[in-house]
């Protein structure tokens, strides 16, 4: 499903865009719908400045992409539907994954 | 708890998750059943849900509402539409607003469950069926309130462009 060849070096700008807890969060959060910078900064304790590296990192390795909307950059997802899909239900694992944890913590509490 | 396998299907938009507890059948059932122990796991610790009704009977509905940390409420529902104690459990979940009422334009995703004992253990099968895109990224979005981790498994996904 790869459209483009992929460099080494691209590999390696996506891991290291994704090696971080922020970053990685930044894309599961434009996903859904494009977000402006601000919105995303109020998410977390850093400056917009700082929030805004983060989506320079993650433009760099191809992730997500910037568009200018009146005085807003609204930051998208580069992920198309079936990678999208593949991307929702790696998560949605993750979700199931959680519960199942919850779920042995709270059959370990049995005598 | 060993997560035994995990099916994703990106055109049928299922997920198959298969997992094994070191407890017995009717063990496991009691964490659906038991509203009190259902809500102690369903939703995240930073988002924990509260279950108003509960019943695993068909027809049921089951109402619930998830609150985070700055007090918003996230709401939601089932309809059992299936039960066979203590194995199997089929039910639609829903979403709904911050009151309980349904919202009727999304659709909700159907979830399938069924525990079998294996060697004294039980394993649990949770196949959920999303119907769109947007009610699967809707679901994410209450489900992982406080921020999903993608997991490196999934840099073929992202590479698609």
């Amino acid at each position: 499903m790869v459209v483009h060849e992929v460099t080494d070096a691209e590999i390696d700008r996506i891991f290291q865009a994704l090696a971080d807890a922020t970053r990685r969060d930044i894309v599961s959060r434009v996903l859904v719908v494009g977000q402006s910078v601000t919105s995303l900064s109020e998410h977390y304790d850093m400056s917009f400045a700082a929030v805004q590296k983060h989506v320079t990192v993650l433009e760099r390795a191809l992730l997500v992409t910037k568009e200018r909307r009146g005085r807003e950059q609204l930051v998208h997802s580069r992920i198309d539907t079936i990678g999208r899909a593949q991307t929702l239900l790696t998560a949605f694992e993750q979700i199931w994954a959680q519960r199942a944890r919850r779920i042995d913590d709270i059959l370990a509490e049995d005598p | 708890m060993t997560i035994l396998s995990v099916d994703k299907d990106a055109d049928a938009l299922t997920l198959t998750f298969v997992a094994e507890f070191a407890a017995d059948v009717d063990r496991v059932w009691q964490v659906w059943e038991d509203p009190h122990q259902l809500e102690r796991w369903w939703g995240p610790p930073t988002w924990p849900a509260t279950f108003t009704t509960h019943e695993l009977r068909v027809g049921s509905r089951s109402s619930y509402y998830m609150t985070g940390p700055d007090g918003t409420k996230a709401g939601g529902w089932w309809l059992v539409t299936a039960v066979d104690a203590p194995t199997r459990l089929e039910f639609d979940d829903g979403f709904a607003d911050e009151n309980g009422n349904p919202d009727d334009s999304i659709e909700p995703v159907h979830a399938i469950v069924t525990l079998e004992s294996v060697d004294g253990k039980t394993r649990m099968t949770t196949l959920s069926r999303f119907v769109s895109i947007e009610q699967l990224e809707k679901m994410i979005d209450m489900g992982m309130q406080e921020g999903m981790t993608l997991a490196m498994g999934q840099i073929d996904a992202l590479l698609v462009d």
